[in-house]
């Protein structure tokens, strides 16, 4: 009898509604001003209870605006979303416990009590992070072991990418395709010319300098741009009626996939010039590319594979029955469906492609994470790995979270379904 | 009459199942076709086997003058000149309607843009969708579908048309306006070969009806004797039960 009546129903929503929202108000009051105000309203109670108080009144406050079908828009939305059933209830109200929680220490150690200003370990005397880590430290971050006068070198290559690349995006069609053959066949080697200098009164920067997060972008670069026509022909070739080329596509795919990174990285650099004849040298970076290049394309193969196989046979032999040979058919036909219903799949294979990259340290290059490594040993900064790792953790994602939104805004911009 | 395909003793086998049991076959220019019978009868192989999407294994086959085999270096050329309409349309989703009518004429026929956008325009008015021509397949009802499907291979200008079951697919009330399309078309003087069930369209056009079981021709005989007077028990039988 007394259950029914306790019930919240939608004929006694005058005494349940603000019964329960006073329950939920106090319940986070309570959590509000412990956490931000050090001070423990309910101190006077058993320690555990305490402890627990603000999450059991939450819950009864919770129950009891769990009314059905109120008329109330935000009351219904709320109950829909975040408390439509005890459970759900229990698991909102501790998520959000936790995250008023754990915002307080974590703005404290990212902003609060960091440092910024100062020059050496010394100025830091906060107990938060010490940024300045990141500031003294942040030109070799950036490039590397690069020197400090031809900086502008590594500058004006990527300002050129990037002014090359937003202009290819504005410029009409017609013009566009001289501005991506551009970029793809021409101004990678007026890049590499420009970074490695030795010519054009620029001084040579050996290859072993470079690093930091260009190198991140120097590498992700090249490897994303070969790596993918790579895949695309693997996958075809997987495909193919031909047997050598079916099995060699297959021989090569499984043998890639089947070795971790870092041992092909470190086969590249150290076991491979042994098999090269006296004399000739590739270059350490060259080396390490084409590894990292061949290694992605063996992937990016089998993306691309899974689309092609998920288009239904009659758009091969519609193509055919028009009189298309297999590259027409492939070019015009099956590559652009296939390649779009695996925006997702390339869009992860590049990511983990990027964020592959810090793998490179095996071999003595170091991008964005190994500098910050490297920092991380000098004498003067010791103990400094929170702050940089942070901050690495922070730039990748940022790099990847673009990634991410421009993959699914061309999902959507190439989308033909309503 | 001139001949335009010729079939002789073609065998075909799936594996080790026979579709296809010593067919001959000749069609000459302007001839319209219709092949029926029962679902499994190797109808449909049959007309793929003449744009070469399936190949046989014995006899010859013979279109315009070219002969399909193996090592048929120029199969592109005569896909070029075999139109073919699917029962699943296989229009390419990707592109808008006029694009895939003009996509082959530019990148096979090696037509110029704006000459391959007018002959699209013009077939698509002859099947009545030249208002949809900017849209994608996946906004158009299934008769639409399958009438730009009839339009991008008249683009190609091709000699013979392969129709496939080509209504097989459709909502009942749409199969009307893709049959007036294959009407006006075959007026038109096109060689046809239809592989359908719709035996009011077999009437109207087709010059002579073949009857398919068990991979072999049962009957062949000109329409009206078709209908009227069939010799074998097994397409009388077939024609009680499809009229």
């Amino acid at each position: 009898m007394i259950l029914t009546n306790l019930k919240p129903t939608k004929d006694k929503i005058n005494t349940f509604l603000p019964l329960g929202s006073i329950f939920v108000i106090f319940a986070f009051l309570d959590v509000l001003i412990n956490t931000f105000l050090n001070l423990n309203i309910t101190g006077f109670l058993p320690q555990t209870l305490s402890y627990f108080f603000p999450l059991l009144i939450g819950y009864i406050g919770l129950y009891l605006i769990r009314i059905e079908f109120s008329g109330i828009g935000f009351l219904d939305k709320l109950n829909k979303n975040i408390n439509s059933s005890n459970f759900n209830a229990f698991l909102s109200l501790l998520i959000l416990f936790i995250i008023i929680k754990a915002i307080s220490p974590l703005m404290n150690w990212l902003i609060l009590e960091a440092n910024f200003a100062g020059s050496s370990k010394d100025d830091c005397t906060g107990n938060g992070a010490c940024w300045v880590f990141i500031k003294v430290w942040f030109n070799r971050l950036m490039y590397g072991l690069y020197p400090d006068v031809e900086q502008w070198r590594v500058n004006s290559a990527f300002i050129l990418l990037f002014v090359l690349v937003g202009v290819a995006f504005f410029v009409p069609p017609k013009i566009k395709k001289y501005f991506i053959i551009f970029l793809l066949f021409i101004y990678p080697f007026i890049g590499i010319k420009l970074l490695s200098g030795g010519s054009f009164g620029l001084v040579y920067v050996e290859t072993a300098a470079w690093g930091g997060l260009s190198l991140t972008f120097i590498i992700s670069a090249f490897a994303i741009l070969f790596c993918f026509p790579i895949g695309v022909f693997l996958a075809l070739g997987r495909r193919s009626s031909l047997p050598a080329i079916r099995y060699i596509s297959i021989g090569f795919i499984e043998l890639w996939r089947g070795v971790p990174l870092i041992t092909v990285l470190f086969m590249a650099a150290v076991m491979f010039p042994m098999f090269l004849p006296d004399g000739t040298f590739i270059d350490k970076l060259i080396r390490v590319l084409i590894a990292i290049t061949l290694f992605e394309a063996a992937y990016m193969a089998e993306v691309v594979r899974g689309g092609l196989q998920a288009l239904p046979k009659g758009q091969y032999e519609a193509a055919k029955s028009l009189g298309m040979g297999y590259w027409r058919m492939n070019v015009l036909i099956i590559l652009p469906q296939a390649l779009k219903l695996v925006i997702p799949g390339i869009a992860n294979t590049l990511l983990a492609l990027v964020k592959d990259t810090p793998l490179i340290f095996v071999v003595g290059l170091m991008e964005l994470a190994g500098m910050i490594g490297l920092a991380k040993t000098n004498p003067n900064w010791l103990g400094m790995a929170m702050e940089g790792y942070v901050f690495a953790g922070l730039v990748f994602w940022v790099i990847c979270y673009a990634m991410s939104r421009y993959s699914q805004n061309l999902e959507k911009k190439l989308s033909t379904e309503r | 009459m001139e001949k335009i395909i010729e079939l002789k003793k073609v065998n075909k086998w799936f594996d080790k199942f026979q579709v296809l049991k010593d067919i001959d076959l000749e069609v000459a220019l302007q001839e319209k076709i219709v092949i029926c019978g029962p679902s499994g009868s190797g109808k449909s192989t049959l007309i793929r086997c003449i744009n070469r999407l399936e190949e046989h294994q014995e006899g010859n086959i013979i279109v315009d003058g070219t002969e399909l085999a193996e090592n048929t270096k120029n199969i592109e050329k005569i896909r070029a000149e075999v139109g073919m309409v699917f029962q699943q349309f296989n229009l390419f989703p990707h592109l808008s309607i006029l694009d895939n009518c003009t996509l082959a004429p530019i990148w096979v026929k090696k037509l110029p843009k704006k000459k391959a956008e007018e002959v699209a325009m013009k077939n698509l008015t002859r099947v009545q969708i030249d208002d949809q021509a900017l849209k994608f397949p996946g906004q158009l009802s299934g008769g639409q579908q399958q009438r730009a499907a009839i339009a991008r291979a008249l683009c190609m200008e091709p000699k013979i048309m392969l129709f496939d079951e080509p209504t097989s697919a459709l909502d009942p009330e749409m199969i009307k306006e893709v049959l007036d399309v294959m009407v006006d078309l075959a007026k038109g003087g096109m060689t046809m070969i239809v592989v359908t069930h719709e035996m009011g369209f077999a009437k109207e056009v087709a010059d002579n009806m073949i009857f398919m079981d068990e991979g072999k021709i049962v009957e062949r005989a000109k329409t009206k004797e078709f209908f009227e007077n069939p010799k074998s028990e097994r397409t009388k039988l077939f024609l009680s039960q499809i009229l």
